[in-house]
C-alpha cells in the first residue's frame, strides 16, 4: 500500500505528463504482478462499488477523534471530498504496517460490503490505525468509489507500453473490456506482442471525435466525407463472437441487459461481428429518436418493466463495422467498412439495427442547411467522417469531426450556490440560477462550468458577502448576479417546479453589463419546450 | 449593563474609553496596530501606534510620512485611563497581541498569530486576560501543522530534486512575512536564491532589523541568468503565470501556505507542489491558547467565526462571533 500511495502521490503532485508517465512506468517496473493488477485496475477508472456507507464512516470518524458530527460536515464542506475530510481528521496512530495493495484490497476491502456494521467498524479503524495520512486519503477513496487520478487512460496505456516495451495501441486494446485484477490478468496485459488480443469479449478502443474548428472548405471536397447525423444516446459496440453477444457502452460498461433488444440482434449475426453504433430511444411512428429524457428513464435500471419496454424502444443505430467474420478490419477504409455494414445490416434485416443515414449534398452549403435543422430531427449536428479513413485508436485528429448546432442560450440570475468538491473544494462554484415568472425568480438550471479561475473567485467572494439565508451547505444569496447560459436543449418537465428540465446547462460568460431585471422570463424557456 | 470595553463600529474595533481603533479599516484620529500585513494596516489615519519592532515594517507599508509611534514590548501607554502594551503574537516581524485594561478589566485582541517558534520573529507571548480576541484564520480540526523542520526538510528535498533535473525552483509565498522566513529556513547552500520586488523590500527591512537572512540576488536578467536551472526564486502568489517568471527558465512551481492541507486547494492552484507552512496558528495551537490565556470571554474574528465560536460553546466556553473585515491575509495572499 506504501508503493502504490507513493505512485497516487508522485502524479498527484506534478503536472507535466512526462514525469507522470516516468511514475507509472517505475511503480509497473517494481510492483509485483499481484499489486501491479490492482493498481492498474484502480488507475484504469475501473471502481469497486462503495463497500461502505457515509453514515457509518461519519460515526466512526467521530467516535475515534472525539469530533462532533456537524463539525465533520463542516470541514467537509471546506474540503470537498469525504474520502479526504476522514483522512485528515483520524488521529494519526499509524500501528503495525498496511501490508501490499493486493492484500488489502482482496482481505479487507472485498469482504467488507457482507460484513454486519460492528465488524465493519472493527475493520475500517484496525485498517485507519496503521496508516499514515496519505495512506489513508487512497484508502478511503477506494472504500467510497472515488478514487480518481491525474491520469488519461492514454498516458496509463503509455505508461505500461513502456514498462514492458509493448506497443500502447495493443496495451489500449488488451485494457479495453473486463479482466481480472489478477496475476493471470495482468500478465495477459503485459504478455509479449505475439500473444495476441482478442478475447472473447474484447471491445476494440472506441474511435472519438473532436469538434470541427476550421473552416468547412478546408476539408476539401464534400465527396471525400462521409456524413451522418450526430446523435445524442449511448454510443455502444455489439460485439457476437463464438456465439456469445455483448453491448458495451463507451465507458466501457457491459450494457447486454439494459439494451436487450439490440441483444437480441446478436443471433441473426454470423460469429466474429463487430458493430460500433449509437444506442438510441426510438419512435418508430415517425421514425426518428425520442428525446435523451425518454433514454434516461431506462439507463440506470436494473429491471426494464414491460411498460417501460413498449414505451422506449431501443434500436441500434450502427455507423461502423470493426471486425467482420472474425477479422479485424479496422485498417480498411471507412468506405469499404461501411459497404460491409450495409451488406450486414440488409442481410440482418431487424428494426432494432438500423445503419446510420448518409447525408446527401454537392456542396458545403448543403450541409450547414441539413445542419440547421437538426434539433427537429432531435440531432446534436453532424458528424463528418473521412471516406479513406482507417478506424484509428483513440482521438486523432481529422479523420472525424463533430459539427455540433449552436446551444440555446438565456440570461439567468445567480440565486442559490454551494461549495464545490475535489479542485473547487472551499469555494462556492455550484450555482443555482433562475429566471423571471410573475414577478419573482425561479430555479431552472444549475450550472458549475464555465466561468474563469479569476471570475470564480470574484464571484464567490460575491457570495460570502451577500449570503441571505444558509440552507445547509447552500446559501441564498441576494439576486445580482447575471450570468448567459447555454444549454442543448428544453424538455417539459413534471419534476421541476418551473416545468421545464434543460439538458447540458453551462456558464458562457458572466454579464457584467446586465441587470437581473434584464434576465430572460420562465416564458422564454417554455417557448423553447414546445418548440 | 455596561458598554463593552471593545466594540466594532463602520471604522473598526472602537476603545471608546480610550479614543483608539484597533487595526481600523477606515481612516481614523488614532489607530494601534497589530502588524503590518494590508488588510490590518490601512492607509489614511492621522496617528499610529505599534510595536517598536513592527514599526519600521508598518512604515515600509504605509510610507515615510505616516505618523508612527513604537511602543517596547510590555511597556505601558495610557490613553484616557486605559492602558494598553504590545506583546508579541509570532506571526510576522512585529506582530503583536495588544492588551487593553480599564478599570481591571483585560482584553487582549489577538490579530494574527501563531505559538510556533519562528527565527524571523519575536515568540508568542501569552498574555493573561478576561476577555480574547481570537482569528480563527484556520479554525477547523482538518488543519494540523507539521513542525517547521519537517516541511523546511521536504521543501529542501524538492529544491534539490529540481537541481538534479536542471530546473528552477518557483515558490510562491506572501511577500511579507512567509517568504522572509522560507530565506531563513531554507538550505542556502544548495544554491542562490534570487526574490520577487515585492519580496525584496521587507528582506531589507528585516535584515535591517537584524534578522538574518541569506544573500538574495534581484529578479532581474543578472539574478535570472544565475538561478536558473539550480535557484530558487521566492516569489508572491499574484507572480504566478506573469511574464517576470519566464526568464527563469523551465521550473517547478510550489506553494507555501497553510491553505495547501486541502488537497483540492493544492491542485486548484496548479502548482506542482504545495507545502503546508502557515503563519497562523492551527486547530490543536487555537484551542490551547484560547485555554491558556484564561479569559472567560472569546471572542471570534476572520476566519471559520461561527464554527469556533459554535465548538468552543459546546466545551464550556463564552464565545461569540465579532464581525471585523480582515481577510486573513493567507486566504488572499497564498
Amino acid at each position: 500500500m506504501k508503493r502504490f500511495t507513493q505512485l497516487f502521490f508522485e502524479i498527484d503532485q506534478t503536472n507535466r505528463t512526462s514525469e507522470k508517465t516516468e511514475a507509472l512506468v517505475r511503480y509497473f517496473r517494481e510492483a509485483p504482478d499481484a499489486d501491479a493488477a490492482w493498481a492498474l485496475y484502480f488507475l484504469s477508472g475501473r471502481r469497486i462499488n462503495r463497500s461502505v456507507g457515509t453514515n457509518l464512516l461519519r460515526t466512526v470518524l467521530s467516535e475515534e477523534s472525539e469530533l462532533a458530527p456537524w463539525l465533520i460536515d463542516e470541514c467537509f464542506d471546506t474540503v470537498g471530498d469525504l474520502a479526504e475530510t476522514l483522512a485528515l481528521l483520524y488521529p494519526d496512530r499509524a500501528r503495525g504496517d498496511t501490508g501490499p495493495l493486493h492484500q488489502l484490497v482482496e482481505e479487507r476491502m472485498l469482504p467488507l460490503p457482507a460484513l454486519a456494521d460492528p465488524e465493519k467498524r472493527t475493520l475500517l479503524i484496525g485498517a485507519w490505525d496503521s496508516m499514515d495520512a496519505q495512506e489513508r486519503l487512497v484508502w478511503n477513496k477506494l472504500i467510497t468509489g472515488s478514487f480518481r487520478v491525474g491520469v488519461a487512460r492514454t498516458l496509463l496505456e503509455r505508461g505500461i507500453a513502456q514498462a514492458f516495451g509493448l506497443p500502447s495501441t495493443l496495451i489500449a486494446h488488451r485494457l479495453m473490456g473486463s479482466w481480472e485484477p489478477s496475476i493471470e490478468g495482468f500478465r495477459a496485459v503485459t504478455a509479449p506482442e505475439d500473444h495476441g488480443v482478442v478475447g472473447v469479449s474484447q471491445p476494440y478502443p472506441f474511435l472519438l471525435a473532436h469538434p470541427l474548428e476550421n473552416p468547412l472548405e478546408m476539408l476539401g471536397a464534400v465527396e471525400d466525407w462521409q456524413i451522418e447525423w450526430k446523435w445524442d444516446g449511448i454510443r455502444a459496440q455489439l460485439i457476437r463472437r463464438q456465439g456469445e453477444t455483448q453491448i458495451w457502452s463507451r465507458g466501457e460498461e457491459l450494457v447486454t441487459d439494459r439494451f436487450q433488444e439490440i441483444a437480441a440482434v446478436g443471433g441473426h449475426l454470423p460469429d466474429g461481428t463487430v458493430i460500433d453504433g449509437e444506442a438510441l430511444a426510438w419512435d418508430f411512428a415517425h421514425d426518428c429518436p425520442l428525446p435523451f429524457a425518454q433514454m434516461q428513464r431506462r439507463i440506470g435500471r436494473k429491471t426494464l418493466g414491460p411498460k417501460l419496454l413498449a414505451e422506449v424502444p431501443v434500436v441500434l443505430v450502427a455507423f461502423d463495422l470493426m471486425e467482420r467474420l472474425g477479422t479485424d478490419i479496422r485498417l480498411d477504409p471507412l468506405s469499404k467498412r461501411r459497404n460491409y455494414l450495409e451488406e450486414l445490416t440488409a442481410r440482418v434485416n431487424l428494426p432494432q439495427l438500423r445503419t446510420s443515414t448518409l447525408l446527401a449534398g454537392t456542396d458545403w452549403g448543403d450541409f450547414a442547411t441539413q445542419r440547421a435543422s437538426s434539433r427537429e430531427m432531435q440531432s446534436e449536428g453532424l458528424m463528418l467522417k473521412a471516406r479513406n479513413s482507417i478506424y484509428a485508436t483513440g482521438r486523432p485528429r481529422g479523420i472525424w469531426w463533430k459539427w455540433k448546432i449552436d446551444p440555446h442560450t438565456i440570461d439567468a440570475v445567480l440565486i442559490y450556490a454551494q461549495q464545490g468538491s475535489g479542485k473547487r473544494a472551499s469555494l462556492f462554484t455550484d450555482y443555482t440560477f433562475g429566471v423571471w415568472n410573475e414577478g419573482a425568480l425561479v430555479p431552472v438550471a444549475k450550472a458549475y462550468s464555465g466561468l474563469t479561475d479569476a471570475e470564480i473567485r470574484e464571484v464567490d467572494s460575491f457570495i460570502r458577502q451577500n449570503t441571505i439565508e444558509r440552507f445547509g451547505p447552500v446559501r441564498s444569496v441576494t439576486p445580482l448576479l447575471v450570468f448567459e447560459l447555454a444549454f442543448e436543449g428544453v424538455q417539459k418537465s413534471t419534476r421541476h417546479k418551473s416545468g421545464v428540465a434543460v439538458r447540458f446547462p453551462r456558464m458562457v460568460r458572466w454579464r457584467q453589463d446586465k441587470r437581473p431585471t434584464d434576465a430572460d422570463s420562465l416564458e422564454t424557456l417554455r417557448r423553447l419546450a414546445a418548440g | 449593563m455596561t458598554a463593552r470595553l471593545l466594540e466594532t463600529n463602520e471604522n473598526g474595533l472602537y476603545c471608546a474609553a480610550g479614543g483608539f481603533y484597533i487595526d481600523p479599516w477606515l481612516p481614523v484620529e488614532r489607530a494601534v496596530i497589530t502588524h503590518a500585513h494590508a488588510d490590518h494596516a490601512r492607509p489614511g489615519s492621522s496617528e499610529y501606534l505599534c510595536s517598536s519592532r513592527g514599526a519600521p515594517v508598518l512604515r515600509e507599508r504605509l510610507g515615510p510620512d505616516s505618523s508612527i509611534t513604537g511602543l517596547a514590548w510590555s511597556e505601558e501607554l495610557d490613553l484616557q485611563g486605559v492602558r494598553i502594551s504590545f506583546h508579541p503574537a509570532g506571526h510576522i516581524l512585529g506582530s503583536s497581541q495588544i492588551r487593553v485594561e480599564h478599570k481591571g478589566e483585560v482584553w487582549v485582541v489577538s490579530g494574527d498569530y501563531k505559538t510556533e517558534p519562528d527565527r524571523t520573529c519575536d515568540s508568542f507571548e501569552l498574555v493573561r486576560c478576561n476577555t480574547f480576541v481570537t482569528e480563527s484564520t484556520f479554525g477547523l480540526p482538518i488543519y494540523k501543522w507539521l513542525p517547521e523542520r519537517d516541511v523546511f526538510a521536504e521543501i529542501n528535498a524538492w529544491w534539490a530534486s529540481n537541481l538534479a533535473k536542471g530546473r528552477t525552483s518557483v515558490l510562491f509565498a506572501y511577500a511579507l512575512g512567509k517568504a522572509q522566513r522560507l530565506l531563513a529556513g531554507v538550505e542556502s547552500s544548495l544554491g542562490p536564491i534570487a526574490v520577487h520586488g515585492a519580496v525584496q523590500r521587507f528582506v531589507d527591512v528585516y535584515r535591517a532589523a537584524g534578522v538574518l537572512l541569506p544573500d538574495v540576488m534581484r529578479g532581474d536578467d543578472a539574478g535570472a541568468a544565475k538561478v536558473k536551472g539550480c535557484g530558487l526564486v521566492i516569489a508572491p502568489p499574484s507572480a504566478a503565470n506573469s511574464p517576470w517568471l519566464r526568464k527563469f527558465g523551465e521550473s517547478s512551481s510550489a506553494f507555501a501556505s497553510g491553505w495547501m492541507r486541502v488537497r483540492g486547494i493544492r491542485r486548484r492552484r496548479a502548482a506542482d507542489r504545495g507545502f503546508v507552512l502557515s503563519d497562523h496558528a492551527d486547530w490543536p495551537s487555537l484551542l490551547h491558547t484560547i485555554e491558556a490565556t484564561g479569559a472567560e470571554r472569546i471572542e471570534v474574528t476572520h476566519g471559520y467565526v461561527t464554527q469556533l465560536a459554535r465548538y468552543l460553546n459546546e466545551h464550556g466556553k463564552s464565545a461569540g462571533a465579532l464581525a471585523t473585515q480582515y481577510t486573513g491575509d493567507e486566504e488572499m495572499g497564498e
